[in-house]
């Protein structure tokens, strides 16, 4: 009894309180994100935003969740039941286990496997399936458009995202995402980041992250004017919710990933005194609600893309940059015998 | 241990069990789902064996890649269920024959199999914490170095296809007009728009 306590039953309990320590203050953060968002629409739109409920608008994410919490789940009747309720589930699950390899500070990992970038290319390249499903199972028109494009679009950026990070791995020499950031470490604070260094694969990589997120202004999968709502147009109340926090927990994904992979991770940006007193998981949070702000800025600012100029932009511009700059790092790093052990 | 055996079991028969789903399910978009189904199992069992690399690289590949195509296919294909199920007897016969032929030739290579007296030796050495390399540097160590030829041929070949693929698909048709962004980019608002003074009444 003893051993199996000690064997199976801990373990397990710990496991799930750690995870439980992570999902639950993502989700409180993904549901301010959303009034993060409306805040900052509104102050670039020269608006208040929500206001009413709770003090300054901060109970508002709340207010939103019941309503959406409360309202009936419809299932059209030509639907494919079953898929129908599988494909935002999909979407929900896949953006939460991606986040059991981000370290959020040294140590501060659930699972620190050795190939935590390539866990997280898979999970990312996964995304696709919710929302291809959920278009066919609506068995409705503009749904199944909107997936179509959907899937597309996160296929072509894909491929740029996997160069970009392979070249960030040849600087670093390891697949593990705790190496990554410690690869960063140097007395140059911020200057030691792969931001510089990577320069035009740090905006190669943000820009494709906006495609893959499905993000303002490549939101074609729903552009309201032209489909609708995209895949989610047969979806209502819970159903409806879940997709929408796969979503926004994706964006905070994604901007972990690219915080890990060119700004650094939990790194402060000068280590000296006043900074690397403020433990590492706040500096993560803080990269990642800036990279959000750009997220939210992009939205208010830029129109949205048309499809065939998305799909050149994947393929015609992305791809050969990637692909030339992934030769051009790999033959630097011979030439001037930086090779990474 | 047991619990690992316990995992080993739980995906060995789903897997099993998903690979009979994909050519029993009569729904083409179903059996699609369930390879991913198989595919995610198979990825499961490489981890139980420690292949770790393997095991991303097959999600990333075939689920997150072509799993993609072939349900962007099947969901696009209109096809007649009943008409499909009525050569079945007839066909039988035939694919039970490639069947058999299929399963003798795995028989008569599997049972051949002798492993090379070097990779004996490499599974009979204890690993020592000195030689404790990832998998993905072994198996890039090993594609780079001893089988570098094999490794680019096996590319070349795929370039091939693509480009063979590509060929037999591109087709030029005449009148289509096509956007030139290098146009769009140097044209000088002079060249494009003129301004006139509109006198009221009067009218351009």
């Amino acid at each position: 009894m003893v051993e199996f306590w000690d064997l199976y039953a801990l373990p397990t309990i710990i496991i799930v309180a750690k995870i439980l320590a992570i999902v639950l203050p993502l989700l409180v953060f993904m549901a301010y994100l959303t009034l993060y968002e409306r805040k900052v629409m509104a102050a670039m739109q020269l608006r208040k935003g929500p206001n009413v409920v709770g003090f300054y608008g901060l109970l508002q994410p709340f207010a939103d969740g019941a309503k959406l919490f409360f309202k009936e789940t419809v299932i059209p009747s030509g639907a494919n039941k079953i898929l129908f309720l599988v494909a935002p589930m999909i979407t929900f699950l896949l953006s939460l286990i991606a986040w059991a390899v981000i370290p959020f500070d040294e140590g501060m990992v659930l699972s620190d496997i050795n190939v935590g970038v390539l866990y997280l290319f898979a999970i990312s390249s996964l995304g696709v399936y919710g929302i291809i499903v959920a278009g066919w199972a609506s068995n409705s028109r503009y749904p199944f458009l909107g997936a179509l494009r959907s899937a597309a679009q996160m296929v072509s950026y894909e491929v740029s995202i996997g160069f970009v990070i392979i070249s960030v791995l040849l600087c670093v020499g390891s697949l593990n995402l705790t190496d990554i950031v410690l690869a960063q470490r140097s007395e140059l604070g911020i200057f030691g980041w792969f931001f510089i260094p990577l320069f035009p694969m740090f905006i190669v990589f943000f820009i494709s992250i906006l495609a893959e997120t499905n993000r303002h202004p490549f939101d074609l999968p729903e552009a309201e004017a032209e489909l609708v709502a995209g895949y989610q147009t047969e979806y209502s109340a819970m159903a409806f919710a879940l997709f929408f926090l796969g979503e926004y927990v994706n964006m905070i994904l994604m901007s972990a990933i690219c915080v890990i992979l060119f700004l650094g991770g939990w790194l402060p940006p000068v280590d000296i005194a006043p900074f690397n007193w403020i433990p590492g998981i706040i500096w993560f949070g803080i990269k990642i609600a800036l990279l959000l702000f750009v997220f939210i800025w992009v939205r208010a600012t830029l129109p949205r893309y048309r499809y065939d100029q998305l799909m050149r932009l994947g393929w015609k511009v992305f791809l050969p940059l990637t692909l030339f700059w992934v030769v051009a790092t790999a033959g630097f790093l011979v030439a001037f015998d930086m090779v990474p052990a | 241990m047991i619990i690992a055996t316990l995992a080993f079991y739980l995906f060995a028969a789903l897997t099993v069990a998903s690979a009979f789903m994909v050519i029993a399910s009569r729904n083409p978009v179903h059996s699609v789902l369930f390879l991913i189904l198989a595919f995610f199992n198979s990825a499961a069992l490489f981890i139980l064996l420690g292949a770790e690399f393997i095991a991303m690289i097959l999600i990333v590949v075939y689920v997150g890649a072509v799993a993609v195509l072939f349900l962007f296919v099947v969901m696009m294909l209109d096809i007649n269920f009943a008409e499909l199920r009525q050569g079945f007897l007839q066909y039988l016969p035939v694919g039970a024959l490639i069947g058999l032929i299929l399963m003798v030739e795995l028989i008569l290579v599997v049972g051949g199999w002798h492993l090379s007296p070097d990779a004996l030796k490499v599974v009979a050495a204890p690993i020592t914490e000195a030689s404790k390399l990832t998998n993905t540097e072994q198996l890039g160590g090993l594609l780079y170095t001893q089988y570098v030829y094999l490794f680019q041929a096996a590319g070349m070949i795929l370039l091939v296809a693509m480009i063979g693929a590509i060929v037999l698909t591109h087709r030029k048709r005449p009148g289509v007009k096509k956007q030139v962004i290098a146009d769009q980019v140097y044209r000088r608002p002079e060249e494009a728009m003129v301004v006139r003074k509109v006198e009221p009444g009067q009218g351009v």
